[in-house]
């Protein structure tokens, strides 16, 4: 079989999981045999539970079909893939970086702004009003002659925020209002960031963020202060009435929006469900 | 003619790999008369074929031959035999050895679990140029019903008073929240390990309080995100808690959580798949190794041995096959105590670096399900009590996961993995229930037991090479912590391999030579 001096050709795996290797037979010319791992090496269930690593491959898309074929059987492909994934990585990562010159001259409110500003978000200083980039990205620089002026408010909805751009704002020490709604790199672990501004923040809004889950809206139990809290629309989370009792429960002090509590619940005397998962006192 | 040349190699037979076997299953047999195949050929069906098969099974050289009559029943006999023969088919002339490990690897990584496969992956991540280094990883229980990674409680900390430790946490929470972009395998869903970043609770008593204070010392040093806490502040923040006989309090504010290790393991399974790893599924019986006499410069002879094969023996079967390697990495868990016992480490007089064994052996540890209807509630961190019992919340009905660690005396036999639930009730509630009251009232759901790769000398990993078996490299040894350090033990070890020292995180003081020199490197914190 000849192969085309410039495309290496994938031996064939279909439903095998193959190593990929090319071995060189002494003499021969290297044809990719494929070292079938045979059908247990698969991402087998476990036997606590079942893994959630490996989909059944009848569930991805259609659309991706043929490019799934390709990269199956051409390493150049699977290359030219690998590479476009992580140029997406990247993107979000350069939009996330800390501005730590802006910081160092303007001070940690202006950079923060700075931040949400380019992101495309709006930031309301203390006393004046909310600013905001328009359609095409740009937004005014007055704010950088505001001395020491803290910023109250952060409306990061539908920005690519991430766990290190987070930096930026939880350098903003005196934020009281944080609305994080739709962001779609807005995790468990970036909730988990958010105690150093639990002095200050009493409201926080999480509505439609793709990637939270209950697990980490644990760890907010640590924001005492917060006295708002968007938790509607999560999809990630498994029992999205449980969870609002339990948070509700975790928050004392805090009106929690979203989930309607009775969600999921068969119909019946709703009063007494509610009393009997009550852990703490009075 | 290629009949009777194949006969002395089947004659070999069931222990040994002869020659005229192949792997993979591609390779065509071929039938006279057609000349070869090109693709997915059909032989034409028609009333008077011959067909001549290199089939050993078969005396004379013809298979079948058609005469009139009975057109349909033999037509399919054809059909059968012909897709047989094709690509796919079951038919073949020479034995299938696809379930054996290829004869030669570079790196024979012993040992399928977390760290085996975090050392796999960080061997093919580091490597130059890329596809350089075969590594085979040999696992013999691919259920993983009895390893140490599936049946682990699965929490991480940065909470250790050895800075080594502090370092290698931080790095695999690193590891952990950026997992996507690790072990990212093109059109492969995302992993979801289900990190729960709920901190972890360390309480101690007047005893231990000037400890725990030096030891959270040292972790802000490293840059865990560690408070300390009084009895007062601990109850305004968990009012579940009995503070009494609690001097002090460390809460780990982030990075510290659990997840669930079974998706890690998983992920790292396909991943490495991807990289081109080999897998098998055998079992390590014997290493065949050369030795050499030299003298140190202090004028003592010393020999040096070096591993040439290892004997991997399939399961439940005699079968075995001999793999030629270059390094041998002992990734075993709670069984690398053997392993390097059949490489010969320990084989000598006592007291001496031949004579040092490697200290991990096999330690039961319970672990106990239950349910408690007034339990505390969703911000439960991992509570270690100061008496050594611990327990974390587990998933969102009010239910727990605990445990706690017997003392020297108490030991249960490790010889299977059955629950002593007599233990729950003498050693594992009473500290619990004087702790948090609401556990007075609680019912076990369930309850497994799992091993610990326990390192009797200071409870720390070994990593690195052995100074006498010179291309044995450790990894294992970890008593408890080994699933939160493997993403950083990997690379450490892939370090190791592929430069010779440690780059990033320097783990020179776990090298074996502290068996030797009696150096302990004691790690206070380990539940």
């Amino acid at each position: 079989m000849a192969h085309p001096a410039n495309q290496r050709k994938k031996p064939d795996c279909g439903r095998w999981e193959s190593g990929g290797r090319e071995w060189a037979l002494p003499g021969k010319r290297v044809w990719p045999l494929h070292l079938v791992t045979p059908v247990w090496n698969r991402g087998t269930r476990g036997t606590r539970g079942l893994s959630r690593a490996v989909a059944p491959e009848g569930s991805q898309k259609k659309g991706r079909s043929l490019l799934q074929f390709l990269a199956d059987r051409f390493y150049d492909v699977q290359a030219l893939r690998e590479y476009l994934l992580r140029k997406q990585v990247l993107k979000v990562h350069q939009k996330n970086r800390p501005f730590t010159y802006i910081r160092e001259r303007f001070g940690p409110h202006a950079a923060g702004a700075y931040f949400i500003l380019k992101q495309g978000g709006a930031v309301k200083f203390q006393g004046k009003e909310w600013i905001r980039s328009d359609a095409r990205g740009h937004f005014s620089l007055d704010f950088l002659k505001f001395q020491a002026v803290p910023v109250e408010a952060v409306d990061a909805s539908g920005c690519a925020i991430n766990y290190q751009g987070l930096d930026s704002v939880l350098a903003l020490k005196e934020l009281q209002s944080l609305w994080l709604q739709r962001c779609p790199h807005v995790d468990d672990w970036c909730l988990g960031r958010l105690h150093p501004l639990a002095n200050s923040l009493q409201e926080l809004s999480l509505a439609g963020c793709p990637r939270i889950s209950e697990r980490g809206l644990a760890s907010l139990h640590h924001l005492q202060n917060l006295r708002r809290l968007d938790i509607s629309d999560l999809p990630a989370v498994s029992n999205p009435g449980l969870t609002r009792i339990l948070v509700e429960e975790m928050l004392p002090s805090c009106q929690v929006l979203g989930a309607d509590w009775a969600q999921g619940l068969p119909s019946g005397p709703e009063e007494q469900s509610r009393d009997t998962a009550s852990p703490l006192p009075a | 003619m290629l009949r009777r040349a194949l006969q002395p190699g089947l004659s070999r037979g069931v222990l040994g790999r002869g020659l005229g076997t192949h792997r993979g299953r591609s390779t065509l047999g071929k039938v006279e008369g057609s000349g070869g195949y090109r693709g997915s050929w059909v032989a034409p069906v028609s009333s008077y074929v011959t067909f001549r098969t290199r089939d050993p099974t078969h005396d004379g050289k013809t298979v079948g031959r058609l005469g009139e009559g009975d057109q349909n029943g033999k037509v399919s006999e054809i059909k059968k035999k012909i897709q047989s023969v094709l690509p796919r088919g079951a038919w073949n002339p020479l034995r299938d050895t696809s379930y054996l490990p290829p004869e030669h690897s570079d790196v024979v990584i012993v040992g399928g679990g977390v760290i085996g496969l975090s050392v796999a992956y960080w061997l093919k991540r580091l490597e130059k140029p890329q596809g350089a280094i075969r590594v085979l990883v040999v696992e013999r229980d691919h259920t993983y019903s009895q390893a140490s990674t599936a049946l682990s409680v699965g929490g991480i900390r940065q909470q250790f008073s050895v800075p080594e430790n502090i370092q290698l946490s931080l790095f695999s929470v690193e590891f952990l929240r950026n997992i996507n972009e690790y072990l990212a395998v093109v059109d492969d869903p995302p992993l979801d390990i289900q990190f729960n970043p709920s901190g972890y609770l360390l309480l101690a008593s007047e005893k231990g309080a000037a400890v725990m204070e030096s030891n959270v010392k040292v972790q802000r040093q490293e840059g865990a995100k560690v408070c300390l806490m009084s009895p007062e502040q601990l109850r305004n923040k968990f009012p579940w808690i009995n503070t009494e006989g609690v001097a002090l309090a460390s809460y780990g504010m982030e990075h510290e959580g659990w997840f669930d290790p079974w998706c890690l393991l998983q992920g790292l399974r396909r991943k490495v798949q991807s990289m081109g790893v080999l897998f098998c599924h055998g079992e390590v019986t014997r290493f065949v190794s050369s030795s050499s006499h030299t003298e140190t410069t202090s004028g003592e002879e010393v020999t040096l041995r070096r591993i040439h094969e290892v004997h991997v023996k399939m399961d439940r079967s005699l079968e075995y096959q001999p793999v030629e390697c270059a390094l041998v990495i002992n990734a075993a868990g709670a069984w690398s105590g053997q392993i390097a016992e059949l490489a010969g480490v320990g084989k000598g007089p006592p007291g001496t670096l031949q004579g040092t064994q490697l200290p991990v052996e096999l330690r039961k540890r319970y672990v106990y399900l239950w349910h408690c209807p007034q339990g505390p509630g969703l911000e439960t961190p991992f509570v270690i009590d100061a008496s050594g019992a611990y327990f974390r919340r587990e998933g969102l009905g009010n239910n727990y996961l605990g445990g706690c660690s017997p003392t020297e005396e108490e030991e249960p036999d490790p010889g299977n993995l059955e629950v002593d639930h007599d233990f729950f009730q003498d050693k594992v509630w009473p500290p619990l229930a004087q702790r948090v009251p609401a556990f007075e009232t609680l019912k076990v759901r369930s309850a497994w037991a799992g091993y610990y790769d326990y390192n009797t000398f200071d409870q720390n990993g070994v990593v690195g090479p052995h100074p006498l078996v010179v291309n044995m490299y450790f990894a294992t040894g970890f008593s408890g912590h080994g699933l939160q350090q493997a993403p950083a033990v990997g690379r450490a070890v892939a370090e190791m391999v592929l430069d010779g020292h440690f780059r990033t995180i320097n783990l020179s003081p776990f090298l074996f030579n502290r068996f030797y020199l009696g150096e302990k490197v004691q790690e206070h914190n380990i539940i």
